[in-house]
């Protein structure tokens, strides 16, 4: 009896362990792979130099400086909007029918595939706000993408901060916003950022959102504002991998664009990281 | 005869359609402290957060009757919430620092009161404190974390928060029922200390505390207010059975 249970314990153990190793072999596999045929093609020049002899030579620093330029926008749009509706969320509307409601929207916001935010990105901003085909057409999709991450982000950090702060400082004699603002978002703060990087760093990869809203195949020179079009990481990858007049002869530099796209997206992943264990650190002492 | 600081009539409160408290009658004395006991649920926390609205928080709330703080019914739809929190403080069962310094913590109220003047913020945290009977302890600690200070102090430091804003009434919800005895001592002289200043309401489900430190005392059982007195005649002479059944622990 006993063995049998213990039998059963070992397997039951192996299989689970199997599973968990599975998934890191293939994230080894994958990252391994990358490294493999990219890193040759990694150099200063690769990282400050724009594309040249029709993107068979040079570097990527105008998709590098694209990718960035969006990425900020979308966190410039994206992080207001999103901690702003949370508060409201979850400090001041009533749980009534309506807000389930728009609670379930922004969780099925997250499913909606990024082309079709791409498509209406083209629509809102492209179009009706006359931001043509743009950096800021294309980082204001994005940032709109963000969105129901960092909704669900920074309702959970507002979620943990305990009712007692609130009460205490109304007792006090606090109005509504002032206990928010004085004795709640200090402490959800970092939980949101957190929540933002990370939502930011899902975005930063995409290309359907930007390729109608102002990401563009090539470019001789670097934007000169916002409202100019810009050559993004991911854009240029499927570029070189597919589009290209030589793919085969380019491939080490597509390479060599996926791991520059994956360390940027690794290293806001870290960025959360150490953010939120620096936070919790400080919330034991 | 003291004054009566509030006067509560025919008060009643539902949570949605349930109610928890039902047509309570009765005045409390100022600079005098108001026990309130009876058994768990009987509307006690209830009753205590109807006096500084605290009960807005929950929604579905409804109150009916008058509850008047020196004759201004508080009940009112356009009574000004703030100033009567101000007026009327408040210490939680569970003491609730923030995660801020000692220092800050008291200084809170004073702050969102719009107060900026430095060398009276010092002054006045440092007022409080020795009202509460915690500046000797923590005199060299102000700015270390309030969560460094023991269960006892910690409380001590709530109680210190709430007189920064120097309220008339002081509401304090079983305020040592998480302490050890020695903790809890100290809390009571410090109360029996602070009625010279504030009128005080507590909560108690401890009998020998609410005996040892209430003027009066009002027993409650499921909403109702069943007997209201002098603490000395209700420990002694209670006037209903039920009460004598519940302060002598015949039933929980
Ligand atoms: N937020 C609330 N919503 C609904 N019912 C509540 C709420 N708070 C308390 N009650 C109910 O009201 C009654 C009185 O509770 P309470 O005032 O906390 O009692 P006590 O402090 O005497 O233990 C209880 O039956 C309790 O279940
Ligand atoms: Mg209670």
């Amino acid at each position: 009896m006993m063995r049998m249970r213990t039998l059963t314990q070992f397997f039951g153990f192996f299989f689970l362990r199997t599973c968990a190793l599975f998934v890191v072999l293939i994230l080894a596999l994958l990252l391994g792979h990358i490294w493999q045929k990219g890193s040759g093609s990694l150099s200063w020049e690769f990282l400050s130099a724009a594309p040249r002899q029709g993107m068979t030579a040079g570097g990527i620093f105008p998709a590098i400086l694209g990718t960035l330029c969006v990425t900020c926008i979308a966190a410039v749009l994206g992080m207001p909007l999103g901690i702003g509706c949370a508060i409201y969320l979850n400090e001041y509307a009533a749980d009534t029918a309506l807000t389930r409601v728009i609670r379930i929207s922004i969780r099925n916001l997250s499913g909606v595939p990024s082309i079709v935010y791409g498509l209406f990105g083209v629509v809102l901003f492209v179009q009706l706000f006359k931001f043509g085909t743009s950096i800021l057409s294309a980082g204001c999709t994005l940032g709109l993408m963000t969105l129901p991450w960092t909704i669900t982000a920074s309702e959970e950090a507002l979620k943990n901060v305990p009712m007692a702060y609130r009460e205490g400082a109304l007792a006090l004699g606090a109005t509504k916003w002032q206990a928010i603002r004085t004795n709640v978002l200090p402490y959800a703060l970092g939980g949101m950022i957190t929540g933002t990087i990370l939502s930011l760093s899902r975005v930063a990869g995409e290309t359907a959102p930007i390729l109608f809203t102002g990401a563009a195949f090539f470019l001789p020179e670097l934007p000169k504002s916002v409202f100019d079009q810009f050559m993004a990481l991911p854009y240029h990858l499927y570029i070189m991998s597919t589009q290209h007049h030589a793919v085969a002869k380019v491939r080490p530099l597509a390479y060599g664009t996926a791991l520059v796209l994956i360390g940027l997206i690794l290293a806001l992943n870290l960025a959360a990281i150490i953010l939120r264990a620096r936070l919790r650190t400080m919330k034991k002492e | 005869m003291h004054d009566v600081k509030i006067k509560v009539s025919n008060f009643s409160l539902s949570y949605g359609d349930v109610p928890a408290i039902k047509n309570v009658t009765m005045s409390i004395k100022a600079n005098r402290i108001t026990g309130i006991i009876g058994p768990s649920g009987c509307g006690k926390s209830t009753f205590l957060r109807a006096l500084n609205r605290m009960n807005d928080l929950i929604l579905g709330v409804r109150t009916s009757g008058t509850i008047l703080i020196d004759s201004e019914d508080i009940l009112q739809k356009n009574v000004d919430v703030v100033h009567l929190r101000r007026r009327v403080g408040m210490v939680f069962q569970k003491s609730n620092p923030f995660p801020k310094t000692i220092f800050e913590n008291v200084a809170y109220g004073l702050r969102i009161g719009g107060i900026k003047d430095k060398a009276y913020i010092e002054q006045k945290v440092e007022k409080s404190l020795q009202a509460a009977a915690l500046w000797d302890e923590v005199k060299d600690r102000l700015h270390k974390s309030a969560f460094e200070l023991s269960g006892g102090q910690q409380q001590r430091l709530c109680i210190a928060r709430a007189l920064a804003v120097e309220p008339e009434i002081l509401l304090m919800d079983e305020p040592a029922s998480a302490l050890d005895p020695l903790a809890t001592l100290k809390i009571e002289e410090l109360i029996h200390e602070l009625k010279k200043k504030y009128t005080i309401v507590i909560v108690t489900h401890n009998m020998q505390q609410a005996a040892r430190i209430s003027d009066f005392t009002a027993f409650f059982m499921l909403g109702e207010l069943i007997e209201y007195d002098v603490a000395n005649i209700m420990f002694t002479k209670p006037r209903k059975k039920i009460t004598e059944d519940y302060i002598t622990g015949r039933f929980g």
